[in-house]
């Protein structure tokens, strides 16, 4: 196999060995004389565009901590256990929207997650080769739709529908059976936490399966052709074969879609109720950090403490989502590299 | 050795087996059936969102949308201004963000191999890509605004923070599929090494870059939550940068929500042409420049 890399007309294979050495001396030699001045700025300007992006997440962090410092000093960590939001005796808290973020996306999650596999499963192992990239990129077109629209259409659509169609039945259906009446409960008026989760779940679909469909791309096709060659069936290969060798990556795909769901502003806003309490159950409305620093910045003055503890919740989300994206960035890495 | 086993089994044991193969097919075609459901299923939810517009949207499409200025509700008024400022936004956005993408991405492939500051730039390039825009809106607004009051610059810069990454991303994934013996042939003909980047690379990878451009502007042409703190948006119209400026998400954002019949259809026009924009861009993106592999 290496033998005919050596004898290939264009001669890459050997060439490609040496490269970084050839390229190294050669640029460096020539340098001296005419390129050397125009290498160096151009090295410089490509390093300080790199640097400057460094700068820029050093920036927002320290940018949002200076802007949250007044409310963090006013309220100390109690402001993230604290869950009131009253403007008028200037208290704040995070509480009830960290914890309306944490419900939506999780929740968003379940409903996603096993969509988002079934369609990854689809277009690697079952759809007919000529269909696959129409309806990979069709998948794709769902992650370019705006926030925003989906705001529209999950408040004049979704919501209607759910409050005609899904809540009154769940309601029904889970009365009297024991926790699960609890956590389906609520007023069935089509918003609130479980509205925003579903929207959320649509818009982190494509996002998912996208990444499941590229890690199921990288698994070796030896390994699959073993065992199809032994008489598995196609959802064999898929549970044994397929989801063990791309777990890892799997699991950082799931991660990429917390990320952009704890994060989502619009389309939240729109369905979610707005409202400042804890609600039990998931028919209930609520807030995320991102909805109610929408809806409130715009009544916040300059300087004030409430606008400080919008940017302190800024802060929050910014520490949360960067948590879960570098875990996701990190199990992504292995199977790329 | 097969043979032999295969023939002494017992009827019970071949029955068994019958009994187990049936299984595995069943669960295999209830897999299948599952996961075609699951794509319809999404597949159900874009086209409810294009046909919620085309059904809520097309009714108020008209000339005046686009030539009259937005006005109070009942005023008869248009979205020239809001058009106006996402256009401008957009592409002064694009235009900041695009240049510092494309280095970056040409810092990432050809100059930071391997090296620390290479994977620790590509990391946080990575994680910028997909942080949620509302805290870019909050980061601008602390850095700029604050104290110095809504401008249309201001919205354009959190645009440009957003085109950075998309850029960068597509930028090295481009650079990194042009083979070595291009860069090897300039550098032997006497080229330097930015030369053959710029004149070499650049024109190979020239499809690639421009994909990741036009998703890029695509996505920005959409976004909401950072335009909200620092362009704030404009009734009147005004093309001066350093006044609030208005723009279709913010646009549609404050009519959606109102109890104004005519604002509320001029928030479904506005929708429909943001998405059906943003999808051709896509789509052109996706489908046209598709890189060569």
């Amino acid at each position: 196999m290496a033998a005919a890399g050596f004898y290939r007309p264009d001669g890459t294979e050997p060439n490609a060995v040496s490269q970084s050495a050839t390229t190294g001396t050669a640029s460096a030699q020539l340098g001296r004389s005419r390129g050397s001045l125009g290498d160096k700025l151009f090295a410089g300007a490509a390093t300080t565009s790199g640097v400057l992006v460094l700068v820029l997440l050093g920036a927002i962090i320290v940018s949002l901590f200076i802007g949250a410092w007044p409310a963090f000093r006013a309220f100390g960590l109690a402001f993230v256990t604290t869950a009131d939001w009253d403007p008028v005796q200037n208290v704040f808290g995070a509480a009830v929207s960290v914890y309306g973020t944490i419900i939506t996306s999780v929740t968003a999650l379940l409903l996603a997650v096993p969509l988002a596999f079934g369609i990854a499963f689809y277009l690697t192992e079952i759809a007919p080769p000529l269909v696959r990239r129409p309806i990979g990129t069709a998948i794709e077109l769902l992650a370019a739709v705006p926030s925003i629209i989906y705001g529209m259409w999950g408040f004049f659509v979704i919501v209607p529908f759910m409050a005609d169609y899904v809540q009154p039945h769940v309601i029904d259906a889970f009365d009297g059976v024991p926790v699960l009446q609890d956590v389906f409960a609520g007023p069935p008026f089509g918003t609130g936490l479980f509205t925003a989760a579903l929207i959320l779940a649509v818009m982190v679909i494509p996002f998912i399966a996208a990444t499941m469909r590229d890690v199921f791309m990288t698994v070796p096709a030896v390994y699959k052709e073993s065992a199809y060659g032994v008489g598995c069936t196609t959802w064999e290969v898929m549970r044994s074969v397929v989801f063990p060798y791309t777990r890892a990556s799997v699991v950082g795909g799931v991660m990429l879609g917390l990320g952009r769901a704890l994060g989502e502003t619009m389309a939240v806003t729109f369905v979610i109720g707005n409202s400042n309490r804890i609600s039990g159950n998931l028919f209930g409305s609520g807030n995320t950090i991102a909805s109610l620093v929408a809806l409130e910045f715009g009544e916040s003055e300059a300087g004030s403490l409430k606008l400080s503890s919008l940017l302190a919740l800024g802060f929050i989300l910014f520490v949360i989502s960067f948590i879960v994206l570098a875990i996701s960035r990190l199990l992504l890495r292995q199977v790329k590299a | 050795m097969s043979a032999t086993t295969m023939s002494g089994f017992p009827a019970r044991d071949l029955r068994v087996a019958g009994q187990l193969s049936r299984s595995r097919k069943r669960r295999n075609r209830v897999a299948k059936v599952l996961c075609v459901v699951a794509t319809i299923i999404a597949l159900g939810f874009l086209a409810s969102i294009i046909f919620t517009l085309l059904r809520l949207g097309i009714g108020g499409l008209s000339l005046t949308v686009f030539t009259t200025v937005t006005k109070p509700a009942g005023g008869n008024g248009g979205l020239l201004n809001p058009i106006a400022g996402s256009l401008i936004q957009t592409a002064i956005g694009a235009l900041i963000g695009t240049p510092v993408g494309i280095l970056v991405g040409t810092y990432l492939a050809e100059y930071a191999r391997g090296s620390l500051l290479g994977n620790a730039v590509r990391f946080v390039s990575d994680v910028l890509l997909s942080a949620p825009s509302i805290l870019i809106g909050l980061f601008v607004y602390a850095l700029l605004v604050n104290g110095r009051g809504y401008s249309g610059i201001a919205g354009s810069l959190s645009l440009a923070v957003i085109v950075i990454p998309i850029v960068v991303r597509t930028t090295e994934d481009m650079l990194r599929l042009i083979p070595i013996s291009l860069r090897e042939a300039a550098v032997a003909l006497g080229a330097p090494k930015w030369k053959a980047i710029v004149l070499i690379c650049y024109r190979a990878a020239l499809d690639g870059i421009a994909t990741g451009v036009l998703l890029a502007v695509a996505r920005i042409a959409g976004e909401t939550a950072p335009l909200l703190f620092t362009s704030l948006g404009n009734d009147n119209w005004s093309l001066s940068l350093d006044k609030p400026m208005s723009s279709l998400p913010l646009a549609i954002y404050k009519y959606a929500g109102s109890p104004a019949d005519d604002w509320v259809q001029l928030a479904w026009v506005g929708a429909m042409l943001i998405t059906f924009g943003v999808l051709t861009l896509n789509i052109i993106a996706r489908v046209a420049l598709r890189p060569r592999r």
